[in-house]
């Protein structure tokens, strides 16, 4: 009997203690602590290990922000989301910032209001199919049956792809990646589909992973960035520079192994203001000078992040492709820190 | 004439066995298996039954292997001892990943609290349980929630004493008005005397406790619970919680005021029209528009409580039942006497039906534990879907099917088990108890 | 409770609304509808700022825009094209044919395993009650999953059926076979089986915005209208035996009135089985049974037929020994025992429980999110609501449709249950 009122009493409390502040940036402060929504398990991108800490590309740039504001790059609380909770744990402030593979889209950015603050990863959807299948291209893929995750863009394009192609096709829809792969591997599915970047990450961790090829159709945009909620445009611009702020220093060579000592030799502007040793770029975000320096110490810039969670030297080996830097040809491009 | 000679048996002759097919183990078969047409082949079905399975299980079963790092060397070793057809489990996973199946993500050199608050836990049901032993353990009883989530969550000590206190002020209130104004009206405003000794003394007042006198545990987060951990705190927090709630409700629906009946009735079976699934995703999606907004609070908490209002509905209608079988005399007796409504209720009818109503609640209690895997879909970490999707997600366990649900349903298997014996064992003792 | 109510004092008092037994059910009633209320306008007014905080609106129109993705298992036309509204009735329908389907296989199961339970052949009944407690005691999650497990594993993928010119020149056999001569195959994804068609049918029938399939109604209406006419000739004889003695032999009139109309119309309408045929990745033509509305129906079957099995055996021990022992004393043998004499007895005792655990399977159908079957929480309360992002609307709709589903299956049930119960005096 005196456990229901107990617990009353614990969500009660809990009620008052949520009542948030003003903004996202001083709630953030005031908690210590940065709540990250992060995927619950794709290889690379954000997974937790055996001791349930998570790792990975998305989850780097979780570090990062929690080091430019917090000034720590553990003071980070991931929460796992599914494809179906994410935008709910955003919207309801659960999270402060989502950063999981999600797709930029206008219906997102403007019906659901949320921001997309950048672009951290560009993708596009992609098949993946067992070798023996003797399947070359997506357009032999009519009378199929395809795996696909739900709760994101992809069903839809998928429908979409197999309309303007004139072909007919079965769907499975799973839940999370993890079943998905089961049933693709069981056999329930011809193909799986998913962005080329998860499908990527499915294939390396798969036992036998030469058996199985990605098919060259990319048959869809998917602009996959960190988003947070609409109207917050202080938060929403910390998020925003300190992505950039990785950009700009693999754009500039900051790594985090010279970090300390650009930070004191060099004669470049534009870096001085990037670590703060010139002007005062953190003020005018609500931070403090040494944002950016703490922020790529943190776990690299953004071609190190890269390259530690899911490029060519790990199982993932993805290409550095559209994601390159704008001076090698890519999409990736920090505006001038000024 | 013949003469007749008389014979008298003075020894009787030894019984003779009975033929070969009338006796021991033939006669039971006889008996037992094959006495007729459709027994026999009833039975011969289940021996091909009981035998397909076998051949199927059993070595299976044998060629368990319980030291490997991953399922591939399980397969190597298997396919080295037994040949290359032979399959076999494959437990090293249960061995490696045990630890995550009871207690999730909790931190691993703190596993003897959760081990401890388990422990206590039985301590404190053993005087309801069991009504021979001494009832001053109900007094552990009462305590042991403020224990078990010291224990679980840490942090100071003196939040639960603080909470505690609340309580204490309670009954201070209640017992000071009780006489002059009634139930109802004494406990709701000792009600509101606590409320607010909660929202308004309990932070500051365990806080400044604690910065003079700081006793405390490591705070354990409960993203970090999981496995048979969460179903346990959910279950039993769910059936502690709502049993107090499902008497209320159940003396509602019986009450002869139109709306509290009204009411009560209303949400009873709006609760038992809905799959639990839909509360659970109203506790992670929906809670956010009802509350007022910008609050929020832990998941765990959240589903705890959508699911303790689920079992109130169910333990209300248990409850009615036992109330309806007490014999209509009862109420009667207990208006003859002079008692009011809740005096009656406390002293003669509440006993008495409660103690009919212990075996429904322990199957509505082994039906919540079982539906505490549903919480996987919520994004909480079960033992049966939740852990086994991390478990499969490591790439050294990736395609393991059987083991960890074999593993996960044998412990769901003895536990509920257990607790439909007991309360068969209980139904009996009632029952001589009554008739 | 009745209480002995005080003599009328001689005038009203204010404290009387408390102190008064009359007057205090009145206050405590007005006090639970204003805090009732309170609690109702917190709710709706919390619900309010939120939307407003989010910049949100709460209409249903979204349910008439354009779905945009498909599903696997449709019973009414589908396309991506067709409307938000469309994909929760296809949903809906899949959610009801599961629930339908389970509660026919269970009934079945537990009312064999309950009475075999109470066999006095030992080894069945021993066997008879581990099933019982293995299932009950297991979570039926365990069960889906491990249904959908042993379905997708233990059969052969549908490329294993193929049958390349490379193996014909080896004279090579696939490595998987179709069962029933060709006309079944199960593979790791779904069961085809043979499907019925018509050659020339009817046209379909628009009705109140239904598109109905006019074959199956005019078969339905043929087959009902022999069943009505066996009927009458039954009773007829009935009638004969009750006024001469003798009962008129009628079965093969029963027969022919039966089976020959509903064969004629087959036979104009041109029937015939159409059958699963092995294409580039799956089998296509026949009717496909994908394995998760198998895997989920059968494992809640499955699981329900054991509580069923309990309360089976539970309203037979209920019946008194005394009608096991008249029905032996009148000569019957044990199979008629329990089919005439203690079944129908035991029904009574059985269907109020047996209501519920219908309810139970109906609900647990939600679980179909384990096994990926697109039910209404899959179709609503899934896709439509992640595309849409209307959480709000989606939930609301999806617990009031289940709960219309509950609240209608328990007000049918009661109604039979009222129909069978014993009329006392």
């Amino acid at each position: 009997m005196k456990k229901s009122v107990f617990l009353g009493t614990l969500s009660a409390a809990a009620l008052f203690a949520g009542i948030a502040g003003a903004g996202t940036l001083e709630d953030v402060k005031a908690r210590g602590v940065l709540n990250c929504g992060v995927n619950v398990g794709l290889t690379g991108f954000g997974a937790p290990d055996a001791n349930g800490n998570y790792q990975g590309f998305d989850v780097s740039l979780c570090k990062a922000l929690a080091a430019a504001v917090l000034g720590d790059a553990t003071k980070v609380k991931y929460a796992p989301t599914t494809g179906e909770t994410r935008f709910t744990a955003l919207a309801s402030g659960e999270v402060d910032v989502l950063i999981r593979n999600s797709t930029w889209t206008f219906s997102r950015d403007v019906d659901l209001k949320f921001d997309f603050v950048a672009v951290n990863y560009y993708d596009g959807q992609g098949f993946m199919v067992k070798k023996d299948l003797g399947v070359s291209s997506a357009k032999e893929l009519d009378g199929a049956t395809v795996c696909i995750q739900t709760g994101t863009t992809t069903e839809l394009n998928l429908a979409d792809f197999f309309k303007a192609n004139n072909m007919s096709y079965t769907p499975v829809n799973v839940g999370d990646d993890t079943e998905a792969q089961r049933q693709y591997l069981a056999g329930a599915c011809d193909a799986y589909t998913t962005d080329a970047s998860g499908l990527a990450a499915s294939r390396a961790t798969m036992p036998d992973a030469d058996n199985h090829i990605i098919l060259p159709e990319i048959i869809s945009k998917e602009p996959l960035g960190p988003l947070v909620r609409h109207g917050d445009n202080v938060w929403g611009d910390v998020v925003r520079w300190t992505y950039f702020a990785l950009v700009a220093a693999e754009e500039y060579g900051v790594t985090s192994a010279n970090i300390e000592e650009m930070a004191s030799t060099t004669t470049n502007p534009e870096i001085k203001r990037l670590l703060g040793t010139e002007g005062d770029l953190g003020a005018m975000l609500g931070l403090d000078k040494e944002w950016g320096k703490r922020a790529i110490a943190a776990s690299g810039n953004y071609g190190e992040i890269f390259e530690a969670n899911i490029g060519s030297a790990t199982p993932i080996k993805l290409a550095r492709g559209l994601n390159a830097l704008w001076t090698q040809g890519g999409l990736q491009y920090a505006p001038p820190f000024r | 004439m013949t003469e007749f000679t008389p014979f008298v048996r003075t020894d009787m002759l030894e019984q003779r066995e009975p033929p070969a097919g009338q006796r021991g183990i033939i006669l039971w078969a006889r008996e037992n298996l094959f006495s007729g047409p459709m027994n026999t082949a009833l039975s011969l079905i289940g021996l091909v039954v009981i035998l397909w399975l076998a051949s199927h299980m059993v070595p299976w079963l044998l060629h368990g292997v319980w030291n490997a790092n991953s399922l591939t060397e399980c397969r190597e070793i298997i396919t080295a001892t037994w040949g290359p057809d032979a399959t076999g489990a494959c437990w090293a996973m249960v061995r490696e990943r045990w630890h995550q199946y009871v207690f999730g993500f909790y931190p691993m050199d703190l596993y003897w609290r959760p081990t401890l608050a388990f422990v206590l836990m039985l301590v404190a049901i053993a005087p309801i349980l069991y009504q021979s032993l001494p009832r001053q353990m109900m007094w552990f009883t009462a305590l042991y929630p403020f224990v078990c989530y010291w224990l679980l969550w840490g942090g100071t000590i003196w939040a639960p004493v603080v909470v505690l206190m609340g309580f204490g002020l309670f009954a201070l209130v209640f017992r000071l008005l009780v006489s002059g104004l009634g139930v109802p009206v004494s406990a709701g405003l000792g009600l509101v005397a606590a409320a607010a000794w909660w929202l308004l003394v309990q932070t500051p007042l365990s806080a400044a406790i604690h910065s003079v006198l700081p006793v405390g545990l490591r705070s354990v987060d409960s993203d970090q619970f999981g496995g048979f951990l969460l179903s346990i705190v959910i279950g039993v927090t769910a059936i502690a919680a709502s049993l107090p709630m499902g008497i209320l409700l159940a003396l509602g629906r019986k009450s002869d005021m139109m709306l509290v009946r009204t009411l009560s009735v209303g949400f009873i079976e709006f609760i038992r029209g809905v799959p639990l699934i839909t509360l659970l995703f109203t506790a992670s999606l929906l809670l956010q528009y009802f509350l007022p907004p910008e609050t929020n609070f832990d998941i765990i908490l959240r589903v705890i409580i959508l699911v303790t209002l689920f079992a109130a509905a169910y333990i209300a209608e248990v409850i009615r039942g036992g109330l309806a079988a007490l014999p209509r005399g009862q109420y009667e007796a207990a208006d003859a006497l002079g008692l009011d409504y809740w005096q009656a209720q406390r002293l003669i009818i509440m006993p008495q039906a409660l103690k009919i109503s212990i075996p429904g609640i322990v199957s509505s209690f082994i039906g919540l534990f079982k539906d505490t895997t549903l919480v996987a879909f919520v994004g909480l970490q079960d033992p049966l879907k939740g852990i086994t999707a991390v478990v499969r997600a490591d790439i050294n366990w990736k395609g393991i099917y059987w083991e960890p649900y074999i593993f996960a349903g044998v412990i769901f298997f003895l536990i509920c088990f257990g607790m439909s014996r007991y309360s068969m064992w209980l139904e009996r003792k009632l029952k001589t108890d009554h008739r | 409770m009745a209480f002995v109510q005080d003599t009328p004092k001689d005038s009203f008092r204010l404290g009387m609304l408390i102190y008064d037994t009359r007057y205090r059910s009145i206050t405590i009633q007005v006090i639970v509808l204003v805090l009732f209320l309170a609690f109702l306008s917190w709710l709706v007014n919390n619900t309010i700022e939120n939307l407003a905080a989010k910049d949100r609106t709460f209409d249903f129109g979204f349910l008439w825009s354009r779905a945009g993705y498909d599903i696997n298992q449709t019973l009414i036309p589908y396309t991506n094209d067709s409307t938000h509204m469309r994909a929760a009735m296809v949903g809906l329908l899949n959610t009801l044919l599961s629930a339908f389907v389970g509660c026919i296989i269970a009934t079945f199961l537990g009312v064999f395993i309950g009475v075999l339970r109470l066999s006095k052949n030992w080894l069945v009944s021993r066997l008879m009650t581990v099933y019982v407690e293995v299932f009950r005691n297991v979570p039926v999650l365990l069960w889906i999953l491990l249904a959908s497990t042993v379905l997708s594993e233990t059969t052969p993928a549908p490329s294993d059926f193929r049958v390349t010119e490379a193996m014909q020149a080896a004279g090579e056999q696939p490595k998987a076979h179709m069962l029933f001569n060709g006309s079944v195959a199960i593979t790791n994804r779904s069961m085809n089986l043979p499907a019925p068609l018509v050659e020339h049918g009817l046209p379909r029938l628009e009705f109140l915005g239904l598109s109905l399939n006019s074959n199956v109604l005019a078969f339905l209406i043929v087959f009902g209208a022999s069943i009505y006419a066996n009927h009458l000739l039954r009773s007829n004889a009935r009638r004969v035996q009750e006024q001469t003695g003798r009962r008129p032999v009628t079965w093969w009139k029963s027969l022919a009135i039966l089976l020959i109309p509903s064969a004629a119309l087959l036979f104009a309408l041109g029937f015939h089985l159409d059958y699963p045929v092995m294409t580039k990745f799956n089998f296509r033509g026949g009717m496909e049974l994908l394995h998760s509305f198998t895997a989920l129906t059968l494992a809640l079957a499955l699981y329900t037929a054991a509580f069923i099995a309990e309360i089976v055996r539970a309203g037979i021990m209920a019946i008194s020994r005394g009608q096991h022992e008249a029905a032996a004393a009148l000569g019957l043998r044990p199979g008629r025992t329990m089919s005439l004499v203690i079944l129908p007895q035991a029904l009574r005792v059985i269907i109020p429980p047996l209501i519920s655990q219908y309810l139970n399977l109906t609900k647990n159908t939600s679980l179909a999110i384990a096994v990926s079957y697109m039910d209404l929480r899959g179709t609503l309360g899934g896709i439509t609501l992640n595309q849409t992002g209307k959480e709000l609307e989606c939930m609301l709709l999806m617990m009031a449709i289940y709960l219309t589903i509950s609240l209608l299956i328990s007000s049918l049930m009661n109604l039979f249950n009222r129909a069978v119960k014993l009329k006392e005096r």
